[in-house]
């Protein structure tokens, strides 16, 4: 009788750490962690993928049914989701997700924020009152939030949670090391001054202490006019060597960066801004990997 | 540490079996690799931050960047008693619009109209102008509020377009709505005004729908746990405002059922497709004219079936998209129709109408739309001669396209030509529309 209880028991504990932790995440670089942490147990997807802007999404009903099925949602948070998040949630209903719920995690509020504007003001363009969204574009950003989500996973999933904490603890051995090798490679770079289509970069700029000298949206959200651009080719044009580098993420268009790059003889680049975002970018390391790649050609 | 290692394993050794200490063993080991990543997290952490701090305090005063690091601990906690406002958003619209015949006399042929299917008022106009407020109640319940303001006559009217609470916490993907709501049914019916794609609702939603149908009630919705997208959902309703109306079986005269799928084919492909069924009882619902209204008083039952599909190159909505919305609406009315001269005629009556539209963003900011609808019905009978119910030579029709530009997704300017020849006289439409928001505005459906 006992043994049969025991392994009556030990059959359900046995199925039951076989089970999934079904994690929807907004953007591809969260997918990307929570596999990273959770490994064979964790299953993954992502809203959006690199070559979509995560600002303009449809609130499709293909990722309602995602929601609806998911036991954590992972999103970058600070309002850059605003405009199709909360459709979903509400029309999901999965309690577990909704904003303070156990399953909803997002990640910009785990780490400082910048770009925190001291006016709101729609004149000003799309604006995010509690900062810049875009914060996975500085490795140490990854770090904190890695440790976070290590802990949301254990607490959702208890009964694997030894092996969360296992794999959260080999992954920030891995990136530790990781970071401290991109940090020696990108010293050079330091100083450096950078246009940028839209401020997507604050968070890599704060890192390798790169300075952004102009955007080529004239406010963000708003695409960039022949106006703003021609005023970006004077100043840019004048001083020579006004910038060393031109960066746009895959989903915004080239034409504007392409036209000032050929007037100016700056570089225009291509930067992968998550995972997917170029051919090299397959996943965390390699996406740091290849935007230190791209940048430190364009800069020799 | 080692001693700690090495009196638990030894505690483990001695108290239990080898398979329970192995998995303490481990337990500890995966504690102690825990407590090392934690450790090296905080000084990276902190090493950067000092890093920072230390290049930032160097630079001179004019070169400190704007921006600002927030602190996530405390930010956005605010003290006093407006701390839980809740979202308030604020809609402005109006347009200038121009006919050939005079737009205080529009009729559709065999359909005479009831609600708010009021054309698009002629000359400088302003229109609806939307208030909604919105918040959690509770931990249960959300709460959203739209009051629309209207010019009708020269007198301001306010009116309650949506006034419901829903529940938040409900098991099982289901959830439920009650107050005042868009009844669940069709596509453009869940849609507020402002996010139509042009200036005024398709024929078989002025004919059938009474423009848009509003009511009061309850709603139950489920979600299906599956890959493909499957909606179901049902409500009661009061049944007292078009195309029902007289509140009848002691106020729940209509009832609702839809079913909705959807899914994506690749990237760049998206659909859904949906089907809903509409009954109730009418009580001398008032339609056609006025002051001299023809008054149904019988059984409607009305089904929709709609197709959405959206396209946009990988799926990057702001460069490039492509919308197509078809709606197909079929109507069948049982009863006694009351004439403007006092005569009683019984009826049943099938009724059918369609809109089919495209839009297309080409480049950012900018769009091009077309809109192609027509209805028909069945002949009502020679006692209907002479009535709104008569059917004229040619089913009533018409066609639009527009052009609009938006500078932000809190901006929208519009042109619109519209060749309408629904009535007994053909009619050209045009004009311009801009709709304007200010405050919280909340995300769009699909």
């Amino acid at each position: 009788m006992h043994r049969c209880f025991f392994l009556a028991l030990f059959l359900i504990s046995a199925s039951h750490s076989q089970a999934d932790l079904r994690v929807f995440t907004c953007e591809p670089e969260w997918s990307a962690l929570a596999v990273e942490i959770g490994g064979e147990l964790v299953k993954s997807s992502s809203a959006t993928h690199a070559l979509q802007d995560p600002h303009y999404i449809q609130a499709r009903p293909s990722l309602i049914a995602k929601l609806r099925r998911a036991d954590l949602l992972i999103c970058s948070g600070a309002e850059l989701e605003i405009g199709w998040l909360p459709k979903l949630l509400s029309k999901a209903n999965n309690p577990a997700l909704r904003p303070g719920n156990s399953g909803y995690f997002e990640a910009s509020s785990f780490v400082p924020r910048l770009d925190v504007p001291t006016l709101v003001d729609r004149a000003k363009g799309d604006m995010h009152p509690q900062g810049n969204p875009h914060v996975q574009a500085n490795p140490h950003n990854i770090l904190i939030i890695a440790q976070a989500l290590t802990e949301r996973m254990a607490a959702l999933d208890p009964a694997n949670a030894g092996h969360y904490h296992q794999g959260g603890a080999d992954f920030l051995g891995r990136w530790q090391q990781a970071v401290t090798a991109w940090q020696d490679r990108a010293a050079v770079l330091r100083g450096k001054r950078v246009v940028a289509h839209h401020k997507s970069w604050v968070y890599l700029q704060d890192w390798l202490q790169l300075e952004e000298v102009a955007t080529l949206e004239p406010i963000p959200g708003v695409p960039p006019t022949a106006k703003h651009l021609g005023e970006l080719l004077r100043i840019l044009g004048a001083e020579g060597d006004g910038a060393a580098f031109i960066i746009r993420a895959p989903y915004q268009s080239d034409k504007a960066s392409t036209w000032l790059s050929e007037r100016t003889r700056i570089p225009a680049l291509l930067l992968p801004l998550t995972v997917g975002g170029s051919a090299g970018a397959t996943d965390l390391f390699s996406l740091f990997d290849d935007i230190l790649n791209r940048l430190l050609e364009a800069e020799q | 540490m080692n001693r700690i290692i090495f009196t638990s394993v030894l505690l483990a050794c001695c108290s239990t079996t080898p398979l329970q200490a192995q998995d303490e063993i481990e337990l500890l080991r995966q504690e102690i690799l825990k407590l090392r990543a934690d450790y090296e997290a905080r000084i990276s952490t902190l090493e950067h931050k000092l890093e920072t701090a230390g290049e930032k305090s160097a630079m001179t005063a004019d070169q400190q960047p704007v921006a600002q690091v927030a602190e996530t601990t405390a930010a956005g906690i605010r003290a006093g008693n407006n701390a839980f406002n809740p979202a308030i958003g604020l809609i402005f619209q109006g347009q200038a619009w121009a006919y050939d015949n005079d737009p205080r006399d529009y009729t559709i042929s065999g359909f005479p109209l009831g609600g708010e299917t009021e054309p698009v008022a002629e000359g400088l106009a302003l229109g609806e102008t939307e208030i909604d407020i919105s918040a959690n109640v509770d931990d249960k319940f959300t709460a959203w509020l739209t009051m629309a303001l209207a010019i009708e006559d020269g007198e301001v009217g306010v009116e309650i377009e949506e006034a419901w609470l829903e529940t938040l916490s409900l098991p099982a993907g289901l959830s439920a709505r009650f107050g005042r709501m868009f009844s669940d049914v069709g596509y453009l019916n869940t849609k507020h005004a402002h996010s139509w794609d042009f200036v005024d609702q398709p024929l078989a939603y002025k004919a059938f729908m009474g423009g848009q149908y509003i009511d009061d009630g309850a709603r139950l919705t489920w979600i299906a746990p599956t890959e493909l997208y499957v909606e179901l959902g049902g409500e009661i309703l009061r049944g007292d405002r078009y195309p029902f109306v007289g509140a009848g079986n002691s106020g729940s005269g209509a009832r609702t059922l839809h079913a909705r799928f959807g899914g994506d084919a690749g990237f760049s492909h998206s659909w859904q497709a949906g089907i809903s069924y509409l009954s109730g009882d009418n009580e001398s619902r008032p339609s056609g004219a006025e002051d001299n209204p023809h008054l149904f008083t019988g059984d409607t039952d009305l089904w929709i079936a709609d197709l959405i599909w959206k396209w946009s190159p990988n799926g990057n909505w702001k460069q490039r998209n492509f919308k197509f919305q078809f709606e197909y609406l079929h109507r069948n009315e049982t009863g006694i129709y009351s004439l403007p001269d006092g005569s009683q005629h019984p009826l049943d009556l099938d009724q059918d109408g369609w809109y089919a539209q495209a839009v297309y963003q080409f480049m950012p900011r900018w769009r091009l739309g077309a809109r192609l609808e027509a209805l028909s019905s069945e002949d009502p009978g020679a006692m209907f001669d002479g009535t709104a119910l008569a059917l004229s030579d040619s089913d009533p029709s018409r066609y639009s396209l527009m052009a609009d530009w938006s500078n932000s997704e809190f901006s929208r300017l519009r042109l619109q030509y519209t060749r309408d020849e629904a009535g007994e006289t053909h009619d050209n439409q045009w004009g311009i529309q801009y709709i304007l928001s200010i405050g919280a505005h909340g995300a769009h459906s699909f």
